[in-house]
């Protein structure tokens, strides 16, 4: 009926494609598209955004776990110390204590002394013990021996935990007193206004207080230092004040009177380590006796619960031991299973049904493969608990329908061609499909399983309820020892109270973003070389 | 390719066969709760380090959920050890008698349940009646039982901060929920509430004032530092190793310190204990080590090192007594 409509009226064609309702209508389709490639980008870049706001966190919260401090001490380990005859039977820790005390002779008194002992990690004496088991050579005097510093210690080297203020130079200072507590004068009340801005509160003889609540100023004298704890207006304009010795000053008879004061901004209160710490630390930097080292201890050590000990090693053992073990089972059942549905099965409704719950098999929450895992494996199987065997069979299970589903994808798009080809000159079924179509189906079939796999070495609900959720410290030797996975180790540290694990948690995260980066590099390398297109 | 995949296989399934039959577990297996697996998990590590023994495998599972797999009965595949936030209930020691299970309980010490907020908010003065009226599901208003229409913080008591009610705290599957629930909420609840109904004691409000913030209390810190007006319900030990992020609220009066919780003063503390199964001394290699570990001087004390981690040590002589029936490996009920 097109005649007819065109024959009704004059219109010219310029109305429908020229006019300017059409220009107008063109317009607007311009710019759908326009507004739809904005938000396109738009959508790209706050994904984007949000990445890297996620990996910068992450990284810049990890980077602190990957160096530890040591501390390089002098420990006695002559004869008299540890027996040559049995050195196993030594209180190592105890050395490496004495090894710290022998930095600060001056320190007395119980409650000091065990502060100061809380400096060294108390791994150091297994560490020392293991050490001298490996090489026996080192008995018999004293040696200079590099221990681990205690987490809040290296938090503290790592600028983590308390802030420092500035620091300036007064000269005619003086200190008088002995013992604990001592009297300072200085020439002129500055300090006052200095304090005061420290937070100092006022006393009750009209003098300023400075408690823990405040910053803490410290005043470095004749090689030792005082911590300020009042302060008043002195005679002819000078402060008077009171202090506490924190490190004994080495001449008291003649003083040089120029000092230096320094100002921690962290208030004593709100911070984990006291004055007196911080003063010693500082003392061992300035010796040079404090080692910055790459945190070996955290790639090849296993999970501890003191934090500067905490290593990633056991996990990543026992994440590979899983990984094979799921590997092993989930690769050739999957694979199988798909050649069978594509090539063999003929159609109908049982094959149908087994496609539709291998589908959903897949979207099933992982888990109720941990439950299946607990009641088959475990009660049924009584194979042993925290295993990765157990726990990579489970993981097989789950990865299963991943790899079946991509299986059949990449056998159904190799062309029909091949097979009626190889068909035809004369090859049985199973040949064809095991020279000609599985090869060419391989990249496909090995990137499903790659990221089936990626996927599988992320799980931890399905472990929970087979007790690889646990503090297990002993590196796995073998598919049946107790062992935990890397993601299992992460949601472990983040709950550790401990402030320092909160950084291994982080490097933990990378290392197994690490992981899933080099297999999903794996996966699209494998695709790029093998991969036939037709 | 093919055959190589075929024999891995192959091997992994005889790996699987074999395990089953498996020799005598020499690993201590421990379960329980969460609160306990802290100090737990630190006597597990010391016990490895002295090199004679197999570090023993802890799992965090909750009080409950350990005493279930505890109590299932004795042989290899069931575990040696349990954490508990509380008591073996009645119920939970006739399974176990029914499984041919002994425990043996030791209490190992106190931990005190804190209401806290960040240093950057405002230090509260509470006491339990305040903290019910706060936070439970029905209060009681001139006389009637009403839905708790309080909602901040002056609303229950003038000389408290105009704050909107914000308590972050544990899930009711927790233990320390529980705790709270009793030591708190039971103690201090309004008559006319307990009359209406005997339950309605223990129900917290669900209008949103109250959050159920998971059972990672690494989290609830962290959320406190974002929000200085909330307040976290958590064990002491977080308050301990985050002492310089926050504070804790005094509770009638008494201050959560190490020293008052381990005196008793303060009053929203609870006992933690570990049980041992007695069946398996014996067969189960370091098993009378791991509980002379555990209750040495140099672990439990007020100097050890799980004072250090956050537990509140047993007054001596309770430490002497606990120490001594756990040696010489006193069953329950028999």
């Amino acid at each position: 009926m097109t005649d007819t409509t065109l024959s009704t009226g004059p219109a010219s064609p310029d109305s429908l494609h020229t006019g300017d309702a059409a220009k107008a209508r063109l317009r607007a389709r311009y710019a759908a598209e326009a507004r739809f490639k904005w938000l396109g980008a738009g959508a790209v870049a706050l994904a984007g955004f949000f990445l890297l706001l996620l990996l910068s966190t992450i990284v810049t919260k990890a980077l602190p776990a990957f160096h530890q401090n040591y501390v390089a001490l002098e420990v006695d380990l002559s004869a008299d110390k540890i027996d040559p005859a049995d050195p196993g039977a030594a209180n190592f820790l105890g050395l490496v204590h004495d090894g710290m005390a022998g930095e600060f002779p001056q320190v007395s008194g119980r409650q000091e002394r065990r502060l100061l002992r809380g400096l060294v990690s108390t791994g150091a004496g297994v560490m020392l013990r293991e050490a001298i088991e490996a090489d026996p050579t080192m008995l018999g005097g004293t040696r200079r021996i590099a221990v681990p510093l205690d987490d809040f210690a290296d938090l503290y080297l790592k600028g983590l935990l308390a802030k420092s203020g500035p620091s300036c130079r007064i000269a005619g200072v003086t200190v008088s007193g002995a013992g604990d507590e001592v009297a300072v004068g200085f020439p002129d009340d500055a300090i006052l206004a200095m304090a005061r801005g420290a937070g100092a509160v006022d006393g009750e003889d009209g003098g300023l207080r400075l408690t823990s609540g405040s910053q803490s100023l410290l005043l470095e004298i004749a090689g030792g230092t005082l911590k300020i704890t009042e302060l008043s207006t002195g005679e002819a304009g000078g402060a008077i004040g009171k202090a506490t010795v924190l490190e004994p000053l080495a001449s008291a008879s003649d003083m040089p009177d120029d000092a230096m004061l320094r100002t921690i901004e962290t208030a004593e209160a709100n911070r984990k380590i006291t004055d007196r710490e911080i003063v010693w630390l500082d003392r061992l930097a300035g010796a040079g006796k404090i080692e910055n080292r790459w945190n070996t201890l955290f790639f090849f050590t296993g999970a501890s619960r003191e934090p500067e000990l905490a290593g990633i090693w056991g996990a990543v053992v026992g994440s590979a031991l899983t990984m094979v073990v799921t590997l092993a089972l989930s690769f050739p059942i999957g694979v199988a299973a798909a050649i069978y549905l594509e090539e063999f099965a003929t159609k109908n409704r049982l094959t149908n049904l087994i496609e539709v719950n291998i589908n959903n098999l897949a979207a099933v929450p992982s888990i109720v493969f941990g439950l299946l895992g607990l009641a088959v494996f475990l009660n049924w199987f009584s194979l042993p608990r925290s295993a990765p065997l157990v726990g990579g069979m489970v993981l097989a299970l789950m990865t299963l329908p991943t790899i079946i589903i991509a299986a059949r994808a990449a056998l159904r798009a190799v062309p029909p061609s091949i097979r009626e080809a190889a068909l035809g000159i004369g090859a049985s079924k199973v040949q064809t499909v095991f020279h000609h179509v599985l090869p060419l189906a391989m990249p496909g079939i090995m990137t499903g399983t790659i990221i089936g796999m990626a996927q599988a070495l992320g799980e931890t609900a399905p472990l929970l309820m087979i007790g690889m959720v646990a503090f297990i410290v002993d590196i796995p030797g073998g598919f049946t020892d107790a062992a935990t996975v890397l993601p299992v180790q992460i949601f472990m540290w983040a709950d550790f109270p401990e402030p320092a694990f909160q950084q291994k948690t982080s490097a933990a995260i990378l290392i197994l973003l690490g992981f899933l980066v080099i297999m999903n590099a794996i996966a699209v390398v494998l695709r790029k070389r093998f991969e036939r297109r037709w | 390719m093919k055959k190589v995949l075929l024999t891995a296989s192959a091997a992994a399934l005889a790996v699987a066969a074999s395990a089953g039959v498996a020799a005598a577990r020499d690993q201590i297996q421990i379960v329980g709760s969460s609160t306990v697996f802290p100090f737990t998990t630190a006597v597990a590590e010391k016990l490895g380090q002295s090199g004679a023994f197999k570090t023993p495998v802890v799992e965090s599972t909750g009080t409950g959920g350990g005493m279930k797999l505890f109590c299932a009965g004795v042989g290899e595949g069931t575990p040696d050890f349990t954490n508990a936030s509380r008591a073996i209930k009645d119920t939970e020691l006739a399974s176990c008698k029914e499984a041919g299970v002994t425990p043996v309980q030791i209490k190992v010490g106190f931990d005190g349940i804190v209401l806290a907020n960040s240093k950057a908010g405002t230090a509260v003065e509470l006491t339990k009646e305040q903290i019910f009226k706060a936070l439970a599901k029905n209060v009681e208003v001139d006389g009637k039982v009403v839905a708790n229409p309080y909602m901040t913080w002056a609303d229950v008591d003038s000389a408290l901060p105009a704050d909107k009610i914000e308590v972050l705290g544990p899930p009711p599957t927790s233990g320390t929920r529980d705790a709270f629930v009793e030591l708190v909420m039971e103690e201090a609840c309004q008559e006319a509430v307990e009359a209406a109904n005997e339950k309605a004691c223990t129900e917290i409000r669900e209008d949103g004032a109250y959050v159920e913030a998971g059972e990672n209390d690494n989290l609830i810190v962290q959320k406190l530092e974002a929000n200085p007006k909330a307040f976290g319900i958590f064990g002491f030990s977080f308050l301990d190793q985050n002492a310089d992020k926050l504070q804790g609220a005094t509770v009638e009066g008494v201050e959560p310190t190490f020293e008052n919780i381990a005196s008793g003063d303060y009053g929203v503390s609870r006992s933690l204990f570990i049980y041992a199964k007695k069946e398996h001394v014996g067969v189960i290699p370091g098993m009378e080590e791991f509980i002379a570990e555990y209750t040495s001087e140099a672990a439990w004390g007020p100097d050890g090192y799980l004072a250090d981690k956050g537990l509140i040590p047993l007054p001596e002589a309770a430490r002497a007594t606990q120490a001594e029936e756990a040696k010489a490996l006193k069953g329950m009920g028999s």
